[in-house]
């Protein structure tokens, strides 16, 4: 007699490939994620077989604008008068004040970035999830007391950490990520002591330590799956942070060293140039925002695609 | 008589990122002066989405269409200034959730003066004295004291008591009241349907109750509208649908009462299966699933409200039921 | 509640400990000293340099020093027989003693002096002691910081209500994509770029330098600095601002039949710029970041450029000095929004 049955097909479907319905379904992530993956791809494949190397200094071809492919000569310049030995030599990006091809450049400095971005916010995530669960899940006196420290690093104006770690140790760049993420791992260990708190009072972590678990394999088989949702989106949106800082860094010269090369050292080297040579600028930057406006799209994305409440 | 609310082909539509949800279809209904109507439905029946949309009050991603006139005036599409004067004065609304209905950080005196400085232009001072009557009105003991506190400070009783304060303070022609005792303990409910009942003999007003619970509006109201998938399924005067329910819905919905009269070894008699999904109701009768007496009309067309006797409705295609309870087809 | 500051404030002296000891050590395993040049200096001057400033003792001596007579800090600025006297002290010609006879010991090293108020010799701005610097630069990047967090404040404020009014629709898109904009691209990118167009090209603003914090040459750093917050403090108010007006008394609010205006202003307005108040904290620092940038490029200054070139040119005590007064800020704001989050909201009590 029921001939329709709409309800039995909404159920079955866990939170995950929900998750997973709405995030494909939100254009802008989706995007996001296609350019993301592009820009990644070209950073990594590129030094290999562009036809420039990143250190190759041209001297007759010092701060050529790019060739005249979308019509802005009026803003870069005419490659062909203002160096004719530059024609055809496929700088497509122009090159730099040192006659470097700045398309390869750009490319590396994203490697660069792009890898302080990942190793920093995974450094972060170790450490923030390891200590915030083990916080969260003992509890009591050592939660207080491992929170407060957090609250005392948090008191510590960062960027002055960050430079003096950098400042002691040098300009290393295993240090630099590891500065970074020392410091980015604090947001992350609250979000996950909180995620863990709450989850902790639920009862199939009850029943699970009622069973006779381990303490760590409930942290590591019941606590971090449920606060992975938080921490994805957190992780998204931390690794643009981190590749913000580390362009402030390069700003204040503190950043990574010639002849090796990331977005933040490109911009602050453009800006010198922006008004004769504004290409040396508009190329990194324009990619450093893109990448930046992509991880947050798909912070978002995701953020909205866990927590469905609609924003 | 005149009517003081007359909806006609009220219909409420949520456009939701898995599609749209229709939680109103079509509906028509009037409530006339002195009328006490109670609107029975289950959870997602659309019963409070019906008097959101009249109040104005839809969520964003919601819209009404159809027509509802309060004393001959559309408030459909009307300019949110017009329904402001009156909203919260003529036509007020009681809501569900005491607990989280009253602005936490301002004090509940502020909250119910600022509804008499609005519409009535009172004074400061007026408002407070009049807040403080109405506020012993509804049974706040200690009312001049306790008009200086917070909401957190009141308890979830006297939270919708000073609610139902806030919604008579401006002596309204109509109060709709969404699940006022829902929320609360039994011992609590009671005092409030206590109250609002005083409340309808007293002041001269129109109340529409809405609830699931079939036995808040036998005490309460003359006239029941039953809700079901977003339509009424029967319409009756009070006294006529507890000992003679004509839809099959209704006929569930009174069985499941527990009675006094009847031993504890009769069980109560549930209605099998869920409401159906409103983003894609059946063609025919919404109510067919979980129907014992659906047939193949059922299943294509879907029927109408149509009066059967004086002041009584019905959507089913059955010719009804007999006074032992079996069924003319 | 005067309880609750005085508690949170004793609270934030093992925080500031910390946070001397981090810096201070830190500081120190950097290779190289205040006095390193180019051309080595002959072994007896920089030995007697190191000892005028106490840099030849070992390191945890520097940092704190009981037996040590270099009391200073307590007794001012020098040897000051006087001074001791007044504290019944006298000093025979090594050390200070005190009425029963006994050697007066105190703190000494950099935490002995900083108890006593004395941020200690500036090492590498010669003749000026740390606090003179910092009082120099202080004012400037006060006024700047302040001025660009009232200025995110309000805009963001605004931008963050109306978008979340308009959630979905035209204005909330273009509001959101204009604040996308201001958090992924870099201050030090924004900065130069409004200098090239209002500054150089426009010709309205002067490109840079402080001229006594004249109004034209605060405009735009004070719009650069204030950018990423306003950014940030409008996607934060939209999202509470959302969460507020699907709230049930907002709704209450509604049905009274209030003006839309009173509904946001006095219902909902409170509860929506909770968060923040919490963000407080890490606004400062966000802007304590940027005012680093900011003051370099428009050549401000401030007290960023001390901390830059302090740190690089390893004059401790002034990095010290920086970082102190900084994480004092921090914390004195922490304090501040906790205070503020309580008034705002009756139902937290200080306990």
């Amino acid at each position: 007699m029921a001939v329709v049955q709409p309800v039995s097909e909404f159920q079955g479907r866990s939170l995950w490939q929900d998750a997973r319905r709405r995030l494909f379904a939100n254009k802008a992530a989706v995007i996001s994620m296609i350019v993301l993956a592009l820009i990644a791809t070209m950073s990594i494949v590129m030094p290999f077989v562009w036809q420039h190397n990143f250190d190759d200094a041209y001297f007759d071809r010092i701060s050529c604008p790019p060739p005249d492919y979308l019509g802005m000569t009026g803003l870069f310049g005419n490659q062909a008068e203002m160096c004719p030995t530059a024609v055809g030599q496929g700088h497509i990006f122009g090159t730099d004040a040192n006659g470097r091809d700045l398309f390869i450049r750009v490319m590396m400095g994203g490697r660069v970035s792009l890898a302080i971005g990942f190793v920093a916010t995974f450094v972060a995530l170790m450490i923030g999830v390891l200590y915030g669960a083990t916080a969260g899940f003992i509890g009591g006196r050592v939660d207080n007391l491992m929170m407060r420290f957090v609250d005392i690093l948090y008191a510590l104006p960062f960027i002055f950490f960050v430079i003096i770690l950098v400042v002691v140790f040098g300009n290393n760049f295993l240090l630099m990520f590891v500065a970074i993420g020392a410091v980015e791992w604090l947001t992350m260990a609250r979000i996950v002591r909180g995620q863990t708190l709450s989850i902790k009072r639920k009862e199939f972590i009850e029943a699970a330590e009622a069973s006779g678990v381990s303490t760590m394999n409930i942290i590591r088989r019941h606590i971090l799956p449920n606060v992975l949702g938080p921490v994805i989106v957190y992780v998204t949106l931390t690794v643009p942070a981190v590749i913000l800082t580390e362009s402030f860094l390069s700003f204040l010269g503190l950043g990574v060293q010639e002849p090796f090369t990331s977005w933040g050292v490109l911009i602050a080297d453009g800006k010198d140039q922006m008004e004769s040579y504004p290409w040396m600028l508009i190329f990194p930057a324009v990619f450093m925002a893109i990448t930046l406006f992509c991880f947050n799209f798909i912070g978002d994305g995701l953020r909205d695609a866990l927590d469905p409440r609609d924003r | 008589m005149s009517s003081i609310l007359s909806v006609k082909d009220l219909a409420v539509r949520f456009s939701t990122p898995d599609g749209e949800v229709s939680a109103v279809n079509q509906i028509s209904f009037d409530v006339e002066e002195g009328d006490c109507v109670g609107v029975v439905g289950e959870s997602g029946s659309g019963k409070s989405q019906t008097f959101m949309a009249i109040m104005g009050l839809l969520a964003n991603n919601g819209k009404a269409s159809g027509s509802a006139t309060f004393r001959g005036e559309e408030l459909i599409g009307m300019k949110r200034e017009r329904l402001n004067k009156i909203r919260g004065s003529k036509m007020t609304m009681i809501f569900q959730d005491p607990m989280t209905s009253l602005t936490p950080h301002l004090k509940v005196g502020r909250q119910l003066t600022e509804v008499l400085v609005l519409h009535k232009g009172m004074s400061e001072k007026d408002a407070r004295a009049r807040a403080i009557q109405i506020l012993d009105r509804v049974k706040i003991p200690d009312a001049s004291r306790r008009i200086d506190q917070y909401p957190h400070e009141f308890s979830g009783g006297m939270r919708q008591r000073v609610m139902i304060a806030m919604a008579l303070v401006c002596e309204p022609q109509l109060l709709i009241a969404d699940e006022p005792s829902t929320a609360l303990d039994v011992t609590v409910q009671a005092q409030i349907l206590d109250l609002l009942q005083e409340l309808r003999r007293d002041e001269n007003m129109s109340i529409i109750m809405i609830t699931h619970d079939l036995g808040v509006v036998a005490g309460l109201c003359n006239r029941v509208m039953v809700m079901y998938a977003g339509e009424f399924c029967e319409t009756a005067k009070v006294s006529e649908i507890f000992h003679d329910p004509q839809h099959p819905y209704t006929r569930g919905l009174v069985n499941s009462i527990p009675r006094l009269d009847q031993s504890s070894e009769t069980r109560l008699i549930a209605i099998p299966g869920h409401p159906p999904n409103l983003q894609r109701l059946p063609k025919g009768c919404t109510f067919q699933e979980r129907c014992t007496f659906a047939f193949d009309r059922c299943i294509a067309e879907r029927p109408k409200l149509t009066p059967f006797a004086e002041e009584r409705a019905k959507s089913c295609h059955l010719k009804g039921f007999d006074s032992l309870g079996a069924v003319i087809r | 509640m005067l309880r609750f500051i005085a508690r949170r404030l004793m609270g934030a002296i093992p925080t500031m400990l910390i946070i001397i000891i981090m810096a201070f050590f830190l500081m120190r395993m950097a290779k190289g000293g205040p006095f390193d040049q180019e051309r080595k200096l002959p072994p007896e001057i920089e030995r007697n340099i190191l000892a005028a400033y106490d840099l030849d003792k070992p390191l945890f001596q520097q940092f704190i020093d009981v037996n040590g007579f270099v009391c200073t800090a307590f007794l001012t600025g020098n040897h000051d027989p006087a001074a001791a006297a007044a504290r019944g002290l006298t000093y025979d010609g090594t050390k200070y003693v005190n009425d029963k006879g006994r050697q007066f010991r105190c703190l000494g090293g950099y935490l002995g002096k900083l108890l006593g108020g004395d941020l200690g010799p500036s090492y590498k701005y010669k003749d000026f002691t740390v606090a003179e610097l910092i009082a120099d630069g202080a004012p400037v990047s006060a006024l700047l910081g302040i001025s660009a967090m009232l200025l995110a404040t309000v805009i963001g404020l605004t931008l963050g209500t109306i978008a979340a009014l308009r959630q979905n629709r035209a204005s909330d898109f273009s509001i959101m994509t204009i604040a996308m904009i201001g958090i992924t691209v870099p201050s030090f990118v924004m900065a130069p770029i409004l200098t090239l167009i209002l500054g150089v090209n426009l010709g309205w603003l002067p490109v840079g330098g402080w001229n006594e914090g004249a109004l034209q040459n605060m405009i735009l750093p004070v719009i650069s600095l204030s950018l990423t917050q306003i950014a940030v403090i409008s996607r934060l108010t939209r999202g509470s601002m959302i969460e507020v007006l699907r709230s049930n008394y907002v709704r209450t609010a509604r049905a009274k039949g209030l003006p839309e205006f009173q509904v946001i202003t006095r219902h909902a307005m409170r509860a929506a710029i909770l968060p923040l108040i919490s963000y407080l904290g890490p606004a400062t620092a966000g802007i304590v970041t940027g005012s680093l940038v900011i003051e370099q490029i428009f050549n401000l200054p401030g007290i960023g450029k001390y901390f830059i070139n302090g740190a690089l040119q390893r004059d401790y005590t002034l990095v010290m000095g920086v970082v102190i007064l900084y994480a004092s800020l921090v914390i004195m704001l922490n304090l501040v929004a906790d205070v503020l989050y309580g008034l705002l909201d009756p139902k937290i009590r200080y306990d």
